[in-house]
């Protein structure tokens, strides 16, 4: 297939459907609003159906029906709409149900603004809603990145049954740039005989549910979900390593954030600092490992977020004590310049001497 | 040999209820799954249970089934029914599931005329979590977070959701009845057939509000609550059918 321009929130739709996503439940919110747009002009036409609910909350609760019923199903929104979602993800991985959440990030906390943001990695990352669970959460940089996670994300979310968050912001939403759709590598899928399509043609009920009034019920349940994750995080750890073969520094940058930083690296040069980028793909499960093993060959990290702070915790962690985790970030929808990223690297490097 | 005139119906399974004595979840459960084995559909039947006293439905509907979260129900049938149009999907919420917490949600499935059906068990009262007031408790009822009884100036008037969907042109069949006497679980029951009647004939949204007891968090005796009920929740929520395909335009 020839390359196209889209996009991003566009591209998103083409990709989903092209993995065969049929089912969009939806509601508005800026600045994701050309998704369910695209998904009520295109999904007719594939025999598929898009319905705007009356709220997030309906919303991700017909992603919950759709998704026991056994279909290929998404939504999407922007932070506050998340936030709405988050009873309803936690219900969906707690019944363990395949399904995509697309969140196009805008700047919190509350109403906040509509501009670029990084602020709800916590919330992805860490508690998308109440209780012992994971989305698998995936950040692409590019158009192109994004419809080849979208695709893949229908097959993760299926092969573990744990639904996958693709995360953006509204510039990768709004951008336009080349994209050809392509097949992500086949994995060994499971068939979907937990559906509730009614019982003929089998003896035995499916029932959907995240209920275990007996505690040790429950813990037992936990433990499975956690050993699903154990297997998630070996098997789905998603990175790009750029330009850290000798650096003085690595930034810690994803999304929209990395590819400043890619900008950074090239001027940086220029005045003979050499910076690396380690660039989580996966936001969880996150690349721990590969952050311990570049701790050896660097001075130190930066962490680069349109957030005050939020993935550094997770570098911290990666790193372990061996060097040091720098920040810099702007919020609110502010995106930050690579002449401040710049003045931030300096003042550490000139600081570690 | 003795001729066999009642028998467990196939649409329940063999679990015993966990309901209060005296409580009329039991007779609507019966009729529901009766009504679905006689019309056939049991095996392509997808029910959607609430949270409420009804939250383990999922284990006495003998047929495949999905558990809500509070007030969720019908989004969560609209996205079963719209991925399985020829299956037959219904939800079974109570007052504080349906009328409070879910109202947005009932509503908009109602208006949209989503070809599935609702079983409203109304007990004006919260019974799983102990008495607490619902929407739906009447005015001067007492309930644990109403110790004085519900104050019409403090908490308004109960709702009246069947006379509110009713309104909606997506609604096709709604009607309320009661499952106080032999006679009114017949009714009952007729009018729950009718209700999937409608679904099968992709007709909209149908609704069978069933008026019930809880003479646990009531405080009364299972007689004494029956009696409560015709005195004082059939007064306020009348019985009949509001709603039938032939109105529909």
């Amino acid at each position: 297939m020839a390359k196209v321009l889209m996009k991003g929130n566009e591209a998103i739709g083409a990709a989903a459907i092209k993995a065969g996503c049929r089912f969009f439940f939806g509601y508005p919110i800026t600045p994701q609003n050309e998704l369910p747009e695209y998904m009520s002009r295109e999904l007719p036409k594939v025999g598929g159906t898009f319905l705007q609910a009356e709220s997030e909350v309906a919303a991700i609760n017909m992603v919950y029906g759709a998704a026991g019923a056994g279909a290929r199903v998404m939504t999407s929104s922007s932070s506050p709409g998340i936030s709405l979602k988050a009873e309803g993800i936690s219900y969906i991985a707690g019944a363990e149900l395949p399904c995509l959440i697309v969140n196009i990030v805008r700047g919190g906390p509350g109403l906040g603004g509509i501009q670029p943001a990084q602020s709800d990695y916590f919330l992805a990352t860490k508690a998308a809603g109440h209780g012992d669970f994971r989305l698998v959460v995936l950040a692409p940089a590019s158009i192109q990145e994004m419809t080849d996670l979208v695709m893949e994300s229908f097959d993760i979310a299926d092969q573990y049954r744990n639904p996958v968050m693709v995360i953006g912001d509204g510039m990768l939403g709004q951008m336009m740039e080349p994209v050809e759709l392509r097949e992500p590598k086949k994995r060994d899928l499971p068939a979907k005989d937990w559906a509730t399509t009614g019982t003929a043609g089998r003896n035995y009920r499916n029932v959907i549910n995240s209920l275990a009034l007996d505690p040790a019920e429950l813990e037992k349940h936990n433990l499975k979900l956690q050993a699903k994750y154990r297997e998630i995080e070996k098997n789905e750890v998603k990175y790009e390593v750029y330009n850290c073969d000798n650096p003085d520094i690595i930034a810690v940058a994803y999304g929209t954030t990395s590819r400043i930083v890619k900008n950074v690296i090239g001027k940086c040069k220029e005045e003979g600092i050499n910076v690396g980028l380690i660039r989580p793909i996966s936001l969880w499960p996150f690349p721990y490992d590969v952050i311990n093993e570049y701790a050896d060959r660097t001075k130190a990290f930066l962490s680069v977020e349109m957030s005050t702070g939020q993935m550094i915790d997770d570098i911290k962690i990666g790193a372990n004590g061996k060097k040091p985790v720098y920040f810099y970030g702007r919020t609110g929808g502010m995106v930050p310049e690579p002449d401040g990223i710049m003045a931030e690297i300096k003042k550490i490097l000139g600081g570690a001497k | 040999m003795a001729e066999q005139v009642f028998k467990r119906t196939k649409g329940l399974t063999e679990r015993p209820f966990h309901y209060c004595p005296g409580c009329t979840h039991g007779i609507i459960h019966r009729l529901v799954a009766e009504v679905l084995e006689e019309l056939g559909v049991l095996e392509k039947s997808v029910g959607v249970a609430p949270v409420g006293c009804s939250v383990l439905a999922y284990d006495y509907f003998n047929c495949d089934m999905h558990e809500a979260s509070h007030g969720r129900a019908p989004a969560v049938a609209t996205g079963i029914k719209r991925v399985l149009p020829d299956r037959v999907v219904f939800t079974y919420q109570g007052d504080g599931d349906l009328a409070s917490i879910g109202t947005a949600e009932i509503v908009h499935a109602a208006m949209r005329g989503e070809k599935f059906t609702t079983i409203f068990v109304n007990n004006a009262i919260y019974g799983m979590t102990g008495g607490q007031m619902a929407p739906t408790t009447l005015v001067g009822q007492k309930a644990t977070t109403a110790p004085y009884g519900r104050q019409k100036d403090h908490a308004g008037n109960p709702i009246r959701m069947s006379e509110m969907l009713s309104t909606l042109d997506g609604a096709a069949f709604i009607e309320r009845v009661s499952v106080n006497s032999p006679a009114n679980i017949r009714k009952a029951k007729k009018a729950i057939k009718k209700a999937f009647e409608v679904q099968l004939e992709g007709k909209g949204f149908s609704m069978v509000e069933v008026l019930s007891t809880c003479p646990t968090n009531w405080g009364m005796t299972p007689k004494e609550a029956i009696k409560w009920l015709e005195d004082n929740m059939i007064p306020y929520y009348p019985l009949g059918n509001f709603k039938s395909p032939e109105e529909v335009k």
